[in-house]
C-alpha cells in the first residue's frame, strides 16, 4: 500500500469513529452528571432524520446540521422531563426513548426515502488542503469531523478545568451535598442532558449527511449502543472516549481490508472483533477497580427528588 | 435487535386484533401478507418485494387485503411474527428472506389451512409450503462481463452479507461472467454480516476502492455502496433495484427483482382455491430478473450485455456450464455439461479465480 492508499484509509477511520465520538462524549457529559439515559441510538436517529430533511428541504447541509444538534437536544428534553422533573426510571425512560426515536424517525422520514441525498462537502482550504498527503488528512475533511475533535477538549477542559465543571462532577457524585450547598442540582442535570441530546443528533447528522447522504429507517444500526459502550471503556474520561473511538473506527475498517487482502481469518470473526476488542477493554477496566471508581459518577441513573 | 422483536411483536398483536374486525366485516376478502428483513424504504431487496405486495393490492383491489411486518429478525426470532400473522387471518404468508425457512415451515404445521411462501429457501416440509425465488445470478453473470469489459485494474470488489447458497452462487456466476471476457480477472469479496446497515455497507466498499478495485458490486440492501463509489469515481451495479438515481454516472446495471407476476399469480391461485405447492426458480426468462438500463458504458459492452441477456432469456446460455473448476482447482462441470439444480440450490463452493475463503 502506498501513502496515498494509507491516507485514504485513515480517512476512512475517521469517518467511521466520529459519529461513536460524538454521542459519547455527549453522554459521558449527562453520565458526570450522574443521570444515565440509555435513549443514544434514539437520540441519533431523530438527529439523522431531521438533519437528513432539513438538508433536503433548504438545500443547505449546515442547516440540516443545526436542525439535528436542534432536534437530539429537543427530543432529549422528555427524557429529562420525565426523568428529571416525574423522577422517573432512568433505565426504563432511556429505553422508551430509543425506541421512540426509532419508530418516530420512520414516520418522520418516510417521505424522504429513496432520495440522493446532499453532501456536506469535506472543506477545501487554499494551500493547505493541497500539501501532498497530509493536507487532505488534516486539512481536507468535513466540519463535523473537526467539531468533533473540539468538542471533546471543550468537554475534557470544562470538566476537570473549571468551576462549572466542578459543579456538574459533583451533581453526579453526591446531588444531596450539592444540594446543600445550594448547587442547582436539577438544573444541572437539564442542562447535561439537554448537552448530550444535542451531540447525539449531531452524531446523526454525521451519518445522513457525511457518511451516507441518503435517509433510510434504522440507519444508526447499533451505533448509539456502542456509544454508551465507549463512556463506561473509557471509564468516564473524555481523552479515553476518543481513543476508545478511534479504536472503534479502527477495527472497523480493519477487519474489510484484512478480507480484501485475502487475509485468512473467518469473516465472521473479523466482523466481530470490534465488540469483541470493546469486552476485552471493558473486562481490562473492570480488573482494576480502584481507578474505576475514582471515575464513575458515583450516584449514577439514582433520581433525585429535592427535600425529600 | 430485541428492540426490533419487540415492535415487530407490537406490531403482529395490533394487527391480530385489527384484522379480527376486518374479517369479520368482510369475509370473503381473501388476505395477503409479507414478512420483510429490512424496511421497505431500503430502496433495495425489501423495497422490491413490497412493489410486489402493491402489485397485488391493484391487481385485485378491494378483493384481497394486504399486510405486512417491516424489519423481522431472522432465525427463531422470526416465530412469533410469523404465526402472529397466521393468527391473524393472513390466508397466504410470504417470508421474504432465507432465514425465515425453519419458522416458516414450524408455522405451517401449526397452521395447515394457511398457505406459506418462503422465498430463495429451499425446505418444503408441509404440503402447504411453497418455495419461489428468481435466478439473479443470470443477471451477475451479464455483470460479471461488463465488469471485466469496464475494469482498468482487472479487480472487481464484492460486497456480501451472509454465506448461504444464493450469494455463493451470484459471486460464482459473476466470477464466470468476468472469466469469459477476460480468463485473469480477480475478484474481491468482503463479508458484512448483515443484509442491511448502510454505513457498514459505505466502509466495506470503501476499503475495496482503497485495495484498488474500481468495479464495486454488492449483495445487501442498501444503495450506500453506490454512493460510495460515486464519491470515488469508480463503476458500481446497484442491487434488487435500480439505483440509478444514487449514481447517475457510476450505476453500469443493476439486477431489478420483480416479485409482481410470481405474488399476482399465487394470491390468485388461493382465491380461485387452486393453490398447490411448488417449487418456482424463475429468472430473465419468466421476467422475474430484469436488467436496468446499460449505463455508463461505451456501445460495444452495451451491446454485448444485452447479446447476452438475449442468450440467457432464450435458454442459450447458461452461466453454470462446463468447463468449469472449484476453487481447490478440482473440476465441478465438465466441458458442456450444465449445472444440476440441487447443486445449484444448495451451493457452498467458490469456482476457481475467486480471491477469497469462503467462511463455513
Amino acid at each position: 500500500m502506498d501513502l496515498v492508499v494509507i491516507v485514504s484509509v485513515i480517512i476512512s477511520v475517521c469517518a467511521a469513529s466520529t459519529p461513536l465520538l460524538l454521542a459519547a462524549t455527549g453522554e459521558l457529559v449527562v453520565e458526570r452528571s450522574g443521570v444515565l439515559n440509555l435513549g443514544v441510538e434514539g437520540m441519533m436517529i431523530i438527529g439523522a432524520v431531521t438533519g437528513f430533511a432539513m438538508a433536503q428541504v433548504t438545500g443547505n447541509p449546515y442547516l440540516g446540521a443545526l436542525a439535528a444538534i436542534a432536534a437530539g437536544a429537543f427530543f432529549s428534553l422528555l427524557f429529562a422531563f420525565l426523568t428529571l422533573s416525574l423522577a422517573t426510571n432512568q433505565v426504563a425512560t432511556g429505553l422508551a426513548l430509543t425506541i421512540l426515536g426509532l419508530g418516530l424517525s420512520g414516520m418522520i422520514g418516510e417521505g424522504f426515502v429513496g432520495q440522493p441525498g446532499i453532501k456536506m462537502e469535506a472543506v477545501n482550504i487554499p494551500f493547505l488542503t493541497d500539501i501532498p498527503v497530509v493536507g487532505k488528512l488534516l486539512f481536507g475533511q468535513d466540519v463535523i469531523f473537526y467539531s468533533s475533535l473540539i468538542l471533546v477538549a471543550a468537554v475534557s477542559w470544562f470538566l476537570f478545568r473549571t468551576r462549572a465543571g466542578l459543579m456538574l462532577r459533583s451533581v453526579g457524585d453526591n446531588p444531596q451535598s450539592a444540594h446543600a450547598l445550594g448547587i442547582p442540582v436539577i438544573r444541572t442535570r437539564y442542562l447535561a442532558v439537554l448537552f448530550g441530546g444535542a451531540c447525539s443528533g449531531l452524531a446523526g447528522a454525521h451519518l445522513s449527511l457525511v457518511y451516507v447522504p441518503q435517509w433510510v429507517e434504522g440507519m444508526t444500526a447499533g451505533r448509539g449502543w456502542i456509544a454508551l459502550a465507549l463512556v463506561v471503556f473509557a471509564s468516564w474520561r473524555p481523552a479515553r472516549v476518543l481513543v476508545g473511538a478511534y479504536l472503534f473506527g479502527a477495527v472497523t475498517i480493519a477487519q474489510f481490508h484484512a478480507q480484501a487482502l485475502g487475509i485468512p481469518i473467518p469473516a465472521q470473526f473479523l466482523t466481530s472483533l470490534p465488540y469483541l476488542a470493546t469486552i476485552f477493554v471493558l473486562v481490562l477496566i473492570a480488573r482494576n477497580r480502584r481507578m474505576t471508581l475514582i471515575n464513575t459518577p458515583a450516584s449514577l441513573s439514582q433520581p433525585f427528588v429535592p427535600d425529600r | 435487535m430485541k428492540k426490533k422483536t419487540a415492535m415487530a411483536l407490537a406490531a403482529a398483536i395490533t394487527m391480530a386484533f385489527t384484522a379480527q374486525v376486518s374479517t369479520a366485516s368482510a369475509a370473503k376478502k381473501t388476505k395477503a401478507c409479507f414478512v420483510y428483513i429490512g424496511p421497505v424504504g431500503d430502496f433495495g431487496w425489501t423495497y422490491q418485494h413490497d412493489q410486489g405486495r402493491q402489485a397485488v393490492e391493484k391487481a385485485f383491489g378491494d378483493e384481497v387485503e394486504t399486510a405486512y411486518l417491516e424489519s423481522v429478525p431472522e432465525s427463531s426470532e422470526a416465530q412469533r411474527p410469523i404465526e402472529g400473522l397466521a393468527r391473524s387471518g393472513c390466508n397466504i404468508i410470504f417470508t421474504t428472506s432465507f432465514n425465515y425457512m425453519d419458522p416458516t415451515n414450524k408455522a405451517a404445521k401449526k397452521f395447515p389451512d394457511v398457505k406459506f411462501e418462503h422465498a430463495t429457501g429451499f425446505k418444503r416440509e408441509y404440503p402447504n409450503v411453497s418455495n419461489y425465488s428468481s435466478k439473479f445470478y443470470q443477471g451477475r453473470y451479464v455483470q460479471g462481463q461488463i465488469a471485466a469489459k469496464m475494469s482498468k485494474t482487472g479487480v472487481a470488489g464484492y460486497i456480501a452479507s451472509f454465506p448461504i447458497p444464493e450469494v455463493v452462487r451470484g459471486i460464482n456466476s459473476f466470477i464466470l461472467g468476468a472469466q469469459s471476457v477476460n480468463p485473469d480477472f480477480k475478484l474481491k469479496v468482503v463479508w458484512v454480516s448483515t443484509w442491511f446497515d448502510p454505513p457498514k455497507e459505505a466502509d466495506a466498499a470503501k476499503a475495496l476502492i482503497d485495495q484498488g478495485v474500481d468495479i464495486v458490486t454488492q449483495h445487501t440492501d442498501s444503495t450506500a455502496a453506490m454512493q460510495v463509489a460515486a464519491e470515488r469515481g469508480v463503476l458500481a451495479f446497484g442491487q434488487a433495484s435500480d439505483m440509478i438515481k444514487f449514481g447517475p454516472k457510476t450505476q453500469l446495471t443493476a439486477i431489478i427483482d420483480d416479485w409482481a407476476p410470481y405474488y399476482i399469480s399465487r394470491v390468485k391461485a388461493v382465491m380461485d382455491g387452486t393453490w398447490k405447492q411448488v417449487n418456482v426458480w424463475e429468472g430473465m426468462a419468466e421476467g422475474n430478473v430484469v436488467m436496468a438500463p446499460f449505463t455508463n458504458m461505451p456501445d460495444d459492452v452495451a451491446k454485448m450485455a444485452t447479446e447476452t441477456v438475449a442468450k440467457i432469456t432464450s435458454g442459450e446460455l447458461e452461466p453454470f456450464t462446463g468447463p468449469v473448476m472449484k476453487q481447490d482447482g478440482t473440476v465441478w462441470l465438465k466441458a458442456g455439461e450444465r449445472a444440476d439444480i440441487g447443486t445449484m440450490l444448495g451451493m457452498n463452493f467458490y469456482v476457481k479465480g475467486v480471491d477469497d475463503k469462503l467462511p463455513q
